[in-house]
């Protein structure tokens, strides 16, 4: 096992929300989720599959709608007012399970196109910005390739690049890792450590409990759109105290 | 010596050897090709004979051909009972065939002279890697045609661009403001100039004029050319808006462009242009005439739009969400995300079907001639066969009008292939 980082925690908050509600229909899938987030906290979310987090983080950045109680990222409440989803869209990046790249463009303008058109950046120092963040995921030679000639791995690492390009200040992770082979994976976690290194504030949703372990500053366990059980990693493994999480820890630790 | 038989060394290296003579070049072809079991030999030799048939059985008609004649009677007794083409109408009436029989023969060069230029301005659209400064030429093409075919004051298309460009660049110096500001703003600017042009252009009518050349004198395989190039080009950004527009979520411009969408499709396009031909009239104003190729191509592009819609629709269905969910989280806006992530996929997907509708859409164009204007078809069916020096050469005729047509289509199919061998960066 990796040493564990130790980072400071800003008292700033950066996302804080509270009672949100959200349904699909009539299915309700997020239930009264409350949760402050500070700069530079370092938050995993777990749960099995189909317990909400990935939609959780989604409607961090309004990719999903919730329908009741409040969302406030960098002082900016959540409405359905276009103009605060594009200010906190172009405040938070986020990386998805199958990366999401642009196929028809090449790398560079993946990283060069948000800048350039939402930040309204020159064509040059929006390449220079994403050449250096390249460098930083460790690709800057795949630069002029396009999505489909890269590995999964090199794929995500360019998708965390291509976020990091609008100069986010908080990034969210959408089981980053679980559509990769066993050997990229570690490329990718990687990279999101270095990331963690530099202070950036992060919510990843994964399975990795190695990286929780390692990274995280606080564990959530969510189950049936609640959040069942949060805590700081150490505690959360060693002596996690609702069943559910026991339950859930047992079969994905076990093998 | 050794006795040992796992033992061994090799002391000269072996040379490359060509394969077994039934193991490459054409023999391996036909055999893997052509006779690789008894159904696939049989297929092959009834193929063969086939085709020798046709062969045998048009040859001799198509190369007896007489090109030299002035009527049937004239090549029927030049072939003297042979059996043979008679090409002379071909050549006889061949600028009847390609420019109808009332466009006056002095002005062919205007037509040609269009058609090459067409050539021109298609080239940076088509080809990405040309200087983009062509597209000026593009822009400014559709005015130039216009004066090049029907003739006129030079001031009428003039005038017509400069509104244009003015309604566009004020559109563009209002549009970080509201959009209904900026619109209105640009369609009065637009208005005022082409106001004000109108007096420029009664002051002065005959300032760079080239002899005018109404409508009905349109015809032959120009008229096509015309129809089909103008639909075509219209319908690709109006079907695109189309299938946007049913994508909406705006419910009111949603079944706008439903009921449009289904209404155009779920009728032939025959009785669209009898509509354009007859019926419209009874909807304007009594002393408003619109020019009849101008009310054809209105119809020819809702219909060429709608089909083109339910292709882009076809393409946008089959982009994965992923790529709406990535351009919305870089904060990158509606139209945004459609022009630089949503529209070049779905477009790229969508190339094949556009095709195929516009190719038949060209083709279509030969429709006209029912509605009693004097396109290819119209001219080999009218004037040409009906006149009593070319009685019965439907063959010749028509296997021309199928050559011109084919000709063109070929051409545009392949360069769609290529198109989209270009676009092509792997796998997603």
């Amino acid at each position: 096992m990796t040493d564990k980082l130790k980072l400071e925690v800003s008292d700033e908050i950066a996302i804080k929300i509270q009672s949100m509600n959200k349904w699909f229909g009539s299915f309700h899938v997020l239930r009264d989720i409350d949760l402050t987030v500070n700069r530079g906290e370092r938050i995993v979310v777990c749960g099995p599959s189909g317990s909400g987090k990935s939609t959780l983080i989604r409607c961090i950045n309004a990719l999903e709608e919730h329908q009741s109680g409040q969302i406030i990222v960098d002082g900016t409440e959540l409405t359905s007012d276009i103009k605060n989803i594009d200010k906190i869209r172009s405040e938070v990046g986020m990386c998805f399970q199958h990366f999401n790249l642009f196929p028809h463009l090449s790398i560079l303008e993946n990283c060069t196109l948000a800048p350039i058109w939402v930040r309204k950046i020159p064509k040059k120092e929006a390449e220079e910005t994403a050449m250096h963040f390249l460098e930083k995921v460790k690709i800057p030679e795949q630069a002029d390739k396009y999505p489909g000639q890269l590995s999964g791995g090199q794929q995500q690492r360019v998708a965390i690049a291509r976020s990091l390009c609008m100069r986010p200040r908080i990034m969210l992770f959408d089981e980053p890792t679980s559509a990769l082979d066993p050997e990229m994976i570690k490329e990718v976690l990687d990279t999101m450590i270095e990331l963690a290194e530099d202070g950036m504030t992060m919510i990843c949703v994964t399975h990795e409990m190695g990286f929780a372990r390692q990274v995280a500053n606080r564990v959530i366990f969510m189950d049936d759109g609640q959040i069942v059980e949060q805590n700081e990693p150490e505690q959360f493994f060693n002596n996690p105290q609702s069943d559910r999480t026991k339950l859930f820890l047992s079969q994905i630790l076990g093998h | 010596m050794s006795d040992n038989r796992n033992s061994f060394v090799r002391h000269e290296m072996l040379s490359e050897r060509a394969p077994p003579v039934g193991e490459r070049g054409v023999l391996k072809w036909a055999r893997e090709n052509l006779f690789s079991s008894v159904f696939n030999t049989i297929m092959t030799i009834v193929s063969v004979w086939v085709i020798y048939s046709i062969a045998v059985g048009v040859a001799p008609w198509f190369f007896n051909g007489v090109w030299n004649a002035e009527t049937t009677r004239e090549c029927y007794e030049i072939l003297d009972g042979v059996n043979g083409a008679c090409f002379a109408v071909l050549r006889e009436r061949f600028p009847q065939l390609i420019y109808g029989f009332t466009y006056p023969s002095s002005e062919y060069w205007r037509p040609n002279l269009a058609t090459v230029l067409l050539l021109v301005a298609l080239a940076p659209v088509l080809f990405r890697r040309l200087p983009k400064g062509l597209l000026v030429f593009t822009v400014i093409y559709p005015f130039l045609a216009y004066w090049l075919i029907w003739g006129g004051s030079i001031l009428i298309p003039t005038v017509a661009f400069v509104g244009c460009f003015i309604g566009v660049a004020c559109y563009k110096k209002f549009s970080s403001g509201a959009f209904v500001t900026a619109i209105t703003l640009s369609l009065i600017s637009a208005y005022l100039c082409w106001f004000l042009g109108g007096y420029l252009i009664s002051w002065n009518d005959a300032f760079l004029s080239l002899e005018i050349v109404p409508s009905r004198d349109m015809g032959g395989f120009m008229l096509n050319l015309l129809l089909g190039t103008i639909a075509v080009s219209l319908s690709i950004p109006l079907g695109i808006a189309l299938a946007l527009g049913r994508q909406s979520n705006m419910p009111i411009i949603k079944w706008i462009c439903v009921v449009f969408i289904e209404f155009i499709r779920g009728v032939p396009l025959i009785t669209l242009l009898f509509v354009a031909n007859v019926i419209l009239a009874f909807f304007f104003p009594p002393e408003t005439s619109i020019d009849l190729i101008l009310r054809v191509i209105i119809m020819m592009t809702f219909f060429n739009s709608a089909y083109i819609a339910e292709v882009v629709r076809g393409g946008l269905a089959a982009l994965p969400s992923g790529q709406y969910e990535a351009a919305n989280s870089l904060g990158l806006d509606y139209s945004q995300s459609m022009r630089f992530i949503i529209l070049p996929q779905a477009l790229k997907i969508s190339i094949p079907g556009i095709v195929n509708v516009s190719v038949g859409m060209l083709k279509d164009t030969t429709l006209v001639s029912i509605i009693s204007m004097f396109d290819l078809v119209g001219m080999i069916r009218g004037p040409i066969l009906s006149s009593t020096d070319w009685n019965g050469v439907y063959w010749e005729l028509f296997g021309a009008a199928a050559a011109i047509f084919f000709v063109v289509c070929f051409t545009v199919s392949k360069y769609s292939q290529w198109l989209e061998r270009q676009l092509e960066t792997g796998k997603h």
